[in-house]
């Protein structure tokens, strides 16, 4: 049985069921007993209509909690009428479900949770291991979520940056557990973008397949990061490639700049470069202008720098680094890099020890230390 | 079954015996410490021995309770402070000579020139939930 197809019914199963009148919390619920049931009984009988099969299981599996309840509270009046199976729902509604799930009221981790869980039809088990979490507590962010937006109307438009910020998360944070969250996140943008028709998602989506095709090459085998300019491209997916810059490009055409398709565009350069040599840096470090000018971030500002010191030499990419605040993280890695790369290799190794204290990740921490390493050893 | 920490200090610890920063060794001893790690972590995923593991950053900070409708404060990080913890381990062995015999075997993973370090861990054994049978 396929999982992955499985789990892209999700969002449309619980939708109908929300638009039948359940309510969202009881609905979703529902749903994953569905999804529990389908992944043990399907093997052996594959049902003709899989959506319809779900959506009879989950409805059914609601109206018998409904009617448990009703029974305790004597509220009968909502389970005596089952409507008939709805048509397919509209994309408006798995649409509405993303937006639900990723809205301001959560936290970014309720959030992302409850994405994963509803739209994604992941159990909290899953879930809970991928975050590294207990699974009580992963159940119980879950639930939490889910009481807070049971309260909103499921019709409110949604803003679409809300839902994008949420995949970018579960995407950027997605290399842990036995879940592939990054494949995940991919998966659910492809679906977002198949409901609606926006440039930014689409930017999103080239975004993710461009840097996710270089996932094989950017790891060695014992483990160690290993930097762009080092990578064997024959190890980068060019299918990958080829999707995302197809996809970047219709998304460009359009003329809507966002900060994921500008994003975009740096990953596509690098990955139209044969050889780190090849690189065409003034095209990148123009796109980190257009980044800076829309969002302001001193992360794209750092990052400029980089860009800039290859453009145009060390120098300025360190006269760059000088305007912006050193307690950025990273900044001391980036100046240790570009200080390499002007040829003083004390200070070089210096800074690399440092900002190998610094570092937010084991993975980060090792690599600048074998820089370090690597300069003392030749000095 | 008992529970054990073993702690990693980045300061407060006596000295070890192979006692080189990591950013003095060459890239290959740095690759063959960080493989060292890792395949023991995965050993004793195998014998059903390990818990979990963690690595902290050097810098944190100091907070405490400042009274009813204060933010709490916060001070430090104190340079002088005498123990830093770097990383911890827990495991889940039979006795107290296994926690001590894992213990001796983590701190011999290589270090500079690829000798073991001899870094010296803190093991300290986790207080327990009391028994069922007490007589």
């Amino acid at each position: 049985m396929d999982e992955v197809l499985l789990r892209n019914l999700t969002p449309s199963v619980l939708a109908i069921l929300v638009r039948r009148g359940a309510d969202f919390a009881a609905a979703e619920d529902a749903v994953q007993d569905a999804l529990v049931e389908a992944v043990r009984v399907w093997p052996a009988d594959p049902p003709r209509d899989p959506k319809g099969w779900l959506v009879t299981v989950a409805w059914r599996r609601f109206l018998d909690t409904v009617r448990a309840d009703a029974a305790r509270r004597r509220r009968e009046d909502l389970v005596n009428e089952e409507p008939a199976p709805g048509p397919a729902p509209a994309a408006d509604d798995t649409l509405r479900l993303y937006f639900l799930c990723a809205h301001p009221s959560l936290t970014p981790s309720s959030a992302v949770a409850l994405t994963l869980r509803a739209v994604g039809g992941l159990t909290t088990r899953q879930i809970a291991r991928a975050y590294l979490v207990p699974e009580a507590t992963m159940a119980q962010r879950i639930s939490r979520a889910k009481r807070t937006v049971s309260r909103l109307r499921f019709d409110q438009p949604g803003d679409v940056a809300t839902v994008l910020r949420v995949l970018y998360l579960v995407f950027n944070e997605g290399y842990s557990g036995d879940v592939d969250l990054a494949a995940e996140a991919i998966r659910l943008t492809r679906q977002l973008a198949a409901v609606i028709d926006h440039p930014e998602v689409a930017g999103l989506l080239a975004l993710m397949l461009l840097h996710h095709a270089r996932r094989a090459a950017r790891t060695a085998p014992d483990g160690s990061l290993v930097p762009l300019a080092e990578q064997d491209r024959g190890r980068w997916d060019t299918a990958s490639i080829g999707e995302g810059v197809a996809i970047l490009q219709a998304a460009l055409a359009r003329d809507r700049l966002g900060e994921f398709q500008a994003q975009a565009a740096i990953a596509a350069l690098h990955a139209d470069a044969p050889t780190a040599e090849e690189t065409d840096w003034v095209q990148i470090v123009e796109w980190y202008d257009e980044l800076a000018h829309l969002t302001d971030s001193p992360i794209v500002r750092l990052n400029r720098a980089v860009a800039v010191g290859e453009a145009d030499g060390p120098r300025a990419g360190l006269a760059a680094l000088a305007a912006l605040d050193d307690s950025l993280p990273r900044h001391t890695a980036v100046a240790a890099y570009l200080h390499e790369r002007d040829g003083d290799l004390a200070t070089a190794a210096r800074l690399y020890a440092e900002a190998a204290q610094k570092a937010p990740n084991l993975a980060e921490r090792g690599h600048l230390t074998r820089q370090a390493a690597r300069l003392n050893a030749r000095r | 079954m008992a529970k054990y920490l073993l702690l990693k200090h980045y300061r407060g610890a006596p000295a070890a015996v192979n006692d080189v920063p990591m950013d003095k060794w060459t890239p290959e001893e740095i690759s063959a410490h960080v493989q060292y790690m890792n395949d023991f972590a995965a050993r004793l995923e195998e014998t059903g021995e390990f818990v979990d593991g963690q690595a902290l950053a050097p810098e944190g900070a100091w907070v405490r309770y400042d009274g009813e409708g204060r933010p709490p404060v916060t001070d430090g990080p104190f340079a002088e402070t005498k123990d830093l913890i770097a990383g911890w381990m827990v495991i889940d062995v039979d006795s107290y000579e296994r926690a001590v015999e894992l213990a001796g075997e983590l701190s011999a993973a290589p270090g500079a020139g690829g000798a073991p370090i001899h870094e010296w861990l803190e093991v300290r054994p986790f207080l327990t939930a009391p028994p069922t049978i007490t007589e």
